[in-house]
């Protein structure tokens, strides 16, 4: 879906016109010290507007009646650039068999109209651009409406549209494509009216994705994939410890590789590494491969997994920053020993791993800069892009490419590859350069899910319910030091870090939530799910336990303790105990658990049939209840759903966790570091969603956090044993 | 270097480059044909799949010396394989991508498996599949196409 | 032979006899172990002992080398093999198969060529497959077994092939996959691979040497 730059100029929409309109906030939080150094950016970007990149508007209709829908933010599996489209085509009420979808270039214009900056994360895509979208699509409608009531001289009152096309009395009738020039010339208007949910078309349909074939027949060019004439490979020799520099290297042998064509040392977002470029990246990696560098270690904290959990452990046992003090401090002492569960949880450290290895494809030339990044955050991509440039980000074209995966991993506040790009390309000036980062670079090179540790203790009254509830939680914070942190801090506790358990659907009185933020040298990152990764398994699998105590049904149990408010939540698991009856009668040798979770406005529960083969979880079967409010693609959100469950056993795999041994990452590769392969995923998952016409939410990532505490809730039932330290060892 | 003699997709090739340099990456960078993905590098994930005298072949690990005469066939041939066309429609209708990274590899798996095993069963399908990695986890849906195209194979 | 006259005479007589006769059997021991005299004389057990000594000696060394993980990595009885001087699972969850050249779209050969492809880390030899399960040299938990055992399912030929010595002795000199064992190539580290205790050289006369005692196997504690 690449944009053709060469093709077609402006379509004739009135950009700043869209951008009046398409940028009309809907309140919500806005990243404002972000905003400050960006907006300055996005405002120089607008009033530059250079030739070499005028971003197109959001629909452009090509003479043949091709219909070019703008996708406001990266495709990288989570089905957008499907869902985004059928949204506007929907009002707009094109053709849908004529609807090509583009990933839009980095652009003011096309940025989250809650958050403010390009970017995709926090399942928000739908949530934030479904009004704006249809919008979009209702003003594109309205303009052409107008435009063939202007040629037929007749009250736009009196024409329909359909599938692409104007229908006026007595027959007339006009394609989009026809009337797509004369409607340019309409001012866009204000005011318009959106259709009415029943009269939907395509949204709440099941509609395959546009990008499927391309994917299947090796035709859709990935970042990875991008060819530039006369472009350059690069790879980077990275510190072995976080933040240590180059003292100093010997390139000798490196150099001896004819197709390497230079070797120098670049800054890095810690510390300093050493960058080979070749004319291919074999040769590169060999170069690399080939160099004798001498690190200085001098400073480096060398972090060590063994010895910081064990900090983490001690901290674990105070009170840290106040997150939620909710009732009586001191209600646990009223509680008997007997009737208390004390519970500490390890989570290690986390690798996304997305299969398309961390690559971007930079050109400088001269005063103008040419990037090509499957980014999750192209505003502040483009941003760091310039600085290390020297440039204006209206300088920077950045292009936005389809992706392998991001799960988090292509949303960066340093935007440190950027960076690592940028400087090579500084230096290779004219000359196109493609930084790939190698598997085992993606491994050990940090930006992890952070380590934690968790303490709680569960006082336990007479009717099995929690009647108090201390909790500690111990983890780095992930936007401490970054734009983020003014929003995302508050009183010292990093709200992605107690996501899920801070916020818990469940009426517990007597509530109280602490967390310590230690700050380490490990670069860390919000992945798929973020808090919600370990925040979910505690609380599920401590309701479990109660549930088991109070000798409830863990359903019933869960519907017993939530709080009356909590709607979306109870509509998941009644349909959830509707659907799952099966779960009543499985196999001997087999147990089932069930977990639930509000993530990102979406809930979620589900039920997993689970035995135990070879020493390990074999997932038979997930029944999945969910409801995101109005569902816009159903067979996105199976897909999501399916994917996202099998995406949430990362944590339980037996070579699931990064560990450092003295500042150095022990993992390398997929040897190494094993996210799940067919076998350890479920192998059937149904999935069924609450009929809603409620604003809709995200589906990328609430399906991750449940499956993980629903698979010990099952093992529990088969071996007797709490899991609380992931990822999970041999059963 | 080294001059090779190659058939990819039943045309003859002819590459320049150094002995141990993978078929991976003659393919993507010599011969510019990006359908076969890098994932890893050591053979853990099957992004690289191609199928080498018909045999399934992980071609990040295979030294451009060791192909000698034997024809590659690569995803970029799947549309005019009757097989290959069978399996791509089925994960097309079936709707088996996500980011589509791995799908590649998927794909020629999946091929190489019914050739062999027009008829797999649920065993055979997660034996043959179970060394491709897909980070999305799109492995139910890529179960259930396998048993649409292997429903639609004469 | 003349009788000489007096008890002195026919004692040197019958001493002489004796040491001829014992001659006699020492020369017929010295040749193949098949030929091994029956004969329960006290010089037979004595030869007998010392080809079993040494015989034992040599499986010793033989055992060594299938037990190192250069060799003992494709002997295992699970459905998987090993990697790894620490002998853990394979990657990529590859599996036996019926003929323990794996399945049909993972099979050894999907990765492993006709030689070791160093630039890239993985070893190969001509017709890279598991060995079949009866000739398992560790058990189902990927524990090595010990000597008695593995010396007794080398030796069973209703389990190995059925292979006699001369076939073992071939096996272990031209065998490509033993072979290759010796000249292993280099890892993903572009480290060489760690080597067998013995030089192959060494293993096939070690090989000869059990061979010709009859191999001998220890006793089973």
């Amino acid at each position: 879906m690449r944009r053709n730059l060469q093709d077609g100029a402006d379509p004739g929409w009135n950009r700043r016109a869209f951008l009046k309109v398409s940028a009309a906030a809907t309140g919500g939080l806005l990243v404002s010290l972000y905003l400050d150094r960006l907006a300055l950016a996005q405002e120089a970007a607008s009033a530059a507007a250079p030739k070499v990149y005028p971003p197109d508007a959001f629909v452009h209709i090509r003479p043949d009646g091709t219909t070019v829908i703008q996708v406001n933010r990266l495709e990288f599996g989570q089905g957008i650039h499907t869902a985004l489209p059928m949204i506007l085509a929907d009002e707009m009420d094109a053709d849908w068999s004529h609807v090509v979808a583009e990933l839009a270039p980095a652009d003011a214009v096309y940025a989250d109209p809650v958050f403010g900056i390009q970017m995709v994360g926090q399942s928000s895509s739908i949530t934030d651009s479904f009004t704006q979208y249809r919008e979009l699509g209702a003003r594109t409608r309205a303009m052409l409406v107008a435009a063939a009531a202007a040629r037929w001289k007749i009250p736009e009152g009196d024409c329909r549209t359909e599938s692409g096309v104007v229908h006026g009395p007595n027959g007339r009738s006009a394609t989009y494509a026809e009337l797509a020039e004369a409607a340019a010339l309409i001012p866009v208007p204000e005011k318009i009216r959106l259709k009415s949910p029943s009269a939907f078309r395509l949204v709440g349909t099941k509609t395959r994705r546009l990008d499927s074939r391309p994917k299947c027949d090796g035709s859709l060019k990935f970042g990875l994939d991008l060819d530039v004439p006369g472009m350059k490979i690069a790879v980077v020799a990275h510190p072995p410890v976080f933040g240590a520099r180059v003292k100093g290297f010997d390139a000798a042998a490196a150099r001896a590789i004819e197709a390497v064509r230079d070797v120098f040392e670049i800054p890095l977002a810690r510390g300093t590494g050493v960058a080979v470029v070749a004319d291919r990246f074999w040769p590169a990696k060999q170069g690399r491969d080939r160099l004798r560098i001498e690190w200085d270690l001098a400073g480096t904290e060398r972090p060590d997994s063994g010895r910081l959990f064990a900090a983490y452990r001690d901290l674990a046992r105070t009170t840290g920053n106040i997150a939620v003090a909710r009732g009586e401090a001191n209600a646990m002492h009223a509680i008997p020993e007997s009737r208390r569960i004390v519970a500490e949880y390890e989570f290690p450290f986390l690798a996304h791993t997305p299969m398309e290895p961390l690559n971007t494809t930079i050109r400088l030339d001269g005063d103008r800069a040419e990037v090509w990044a499957g980014s999750q955050f192209q505003t502040s991509d483009q941003l760091a892009i310039a600085e290390v440039l020297g440039l204006k980000p209206a300088q920077v074209a950045f292009h936005t490419e389809m992706a392998g995966g991001g799960f988090g991993r292509r949303a960066v506040p340093d935007s440190h590859i950027q960076r690592e790009a940028a400087a090579i390309a500084k230096r290779l000036r004219g000359v196109p350069v493609k930084l790939i980062w190698t598997r085992e670079d993606d491994v050990q090179g940090g930006y992890y899910r952070p380590m934690h540790v968790h303490r709680v203790e569960v006082g336990v009254g007479s009717d099995g319910l929690p009647t108090a509830w201390r909790h500690v939680i111990v983890g780095q914070s992930l936007v401490a030091g970054t734009p983020f942190a003014p929003m995302l801090i508050k009183n010292g506790v990093d709200s992605t870090a107690v996501e899920g358990a801070a916020d818990t659907h469940y009426a517990i009185p007597n509530f109280h939530l602490s967390a310590h933020h230690p700050a380490s040298s490990v670069p860390v990152l919000w992945f798929r799910s973020v808090g919600h990764t370990h925040n979910t398994f505690v609380m599920e699998t401590l309701v479990d336990e109660l549930a088991m105590r109070a000798a409830i049904d863990p359903i019933a149990y869960r519907l017993k303790l939530l709080k009356p408010d909590a709607k979306r939540v109870r509509s998941t698991l009644t349909l959830l105990q509707e659907k799952a009856g099966w779960r009543r009668s499985v196999p001997r040798e087999h147990a089932v658990g069930i977990a639930c979770v509000q993530c990102f406005g979406t809930a979620v529960a589900c039920a997993a049939e689970v035995s135990v083969e070879e020493k390990r979880p074999r997932i038979h079967r997930v029944t999945v209840a969910l409801n995101c409010g109005l569902a816009v693609n159903p067979l996105t959100i199976e897909s999501q759903f399916q994917g996202g469950v099998g995406f949430g056993v990362t944590q339980l795999m037996s070579k699931g966790a990064i560990t450092l041994k003295d500042g150095r990452v022990e993992q390398r590769n997929f040897d190494g570091y094993c996210p799940p392969y067919m076998k350890d995923a479920p192998a059937a998952v149904d999935v069924h969603i609450v009929p809603s016409d409620d604003k809709p939410t995200g589906c990328g990532e609430p399906p991750v956090p449940v499956i993980a505490p629903a698979v010990v809730n099952a093992l529990f039932r088969l071996t007797g044993k709490r899991y609380r330290t992931l990822p999970l060892a041999a059963l | 270097m080294e001059t090779y003699k190659l058939v990819v997709n039943g045309h003859p090739m002819e590459v320049a480059t150094d002995p141990g340099t993978p078929l991976l990456w003659v393919l993507r960078e010599e011969l510019k044909m990006t359908g076969t993905k890098y994932g890893c590098g050591i053979a853990a994930c099957g992004a690289c799949t191609v199928h080498l005298a018909g045999v399934p072949t992980r071609s990040c690990v295979v030294p451009i010396s060791l192909v000698g005469r034997r024809p590659v066939v690569t995803i970029e041939a799947m549309t005019g394989d009757p097989v290959g066309r069978v399996v791509q429609d089925a994960w097309v209708s079936h709707d088996v991508v996500q980011c589509g990274y791995c799908q590649s590899g998927q794909i020629m798996s999946a091929v190489a498996l019914l050739k062999a095993i027009p008829k797999p069963t649920d065993a055979d399908i997660e034996q043959s599949m179970g060394g491709n990695l897909c980070r999305c986890a799109t492995y139910v849906r890529i179960r259930e196409a396998i048993q649409i195209a292997s429903g639609q194979l004469k | 032979m003349a009788k000489t006259q007096g008890t002195t005479k026919s004692t040197v007589t019958i001493t002489l006899w004796g040491l001829a006769v014992l001659a006699l059997l020492l020369a017929c021991s010295s040749r193949t172990a098949s030929a091994q005299a029956a004969s329960p004389e006290r010089s037979s057990r004595i030869d007998s002992r010392t080809a079993r000594v040494e015989g034992l000696a040599a499986w010793d060394q033989i055992y060594s080398v299938l037990t190192h993980p250069r060799c003992i990595n494709c002997h295992t009885a699970t459905n998987y093999p090993q990697q790894g001087d620490d002998r853990h699972r394979h990657v990529a969850n590859v599996v036996r198969g019926a003929e323990g050249k794996g399945v049909a779209a993972l099979q050894c050969v999907s990765c492993h060529q006709e030689a070791n492809a160093d630039t890239t880390g993985v070893p190969g030899a001509n017709g890279w497959h598991l060995a079949p399960l009866s000739m398992s040299w560790q058990d189902g938990n990927d524990r090595i077994l010990p000597s008695a055992e593995v010396c007794r399912a080398v030796t069973d030929r209703s389990k190995n092939h059925d292979l006699d010595g001369p076939g073992l002795l071939k096996h272990h000199t031209e065998e490509p996959l033993v072979l290759w064992a010796f000249q292993p190539g280099r890892g993903i580290d572009s480290n060489r691979r760690t080597l067998p205790p013995l030089t192959h050289d060494a293993f096939v006369a070690a090989t000869r040497r059990w061979v010709d005692a009859g191999m001998p196997c220890p006793p089973i504690k």
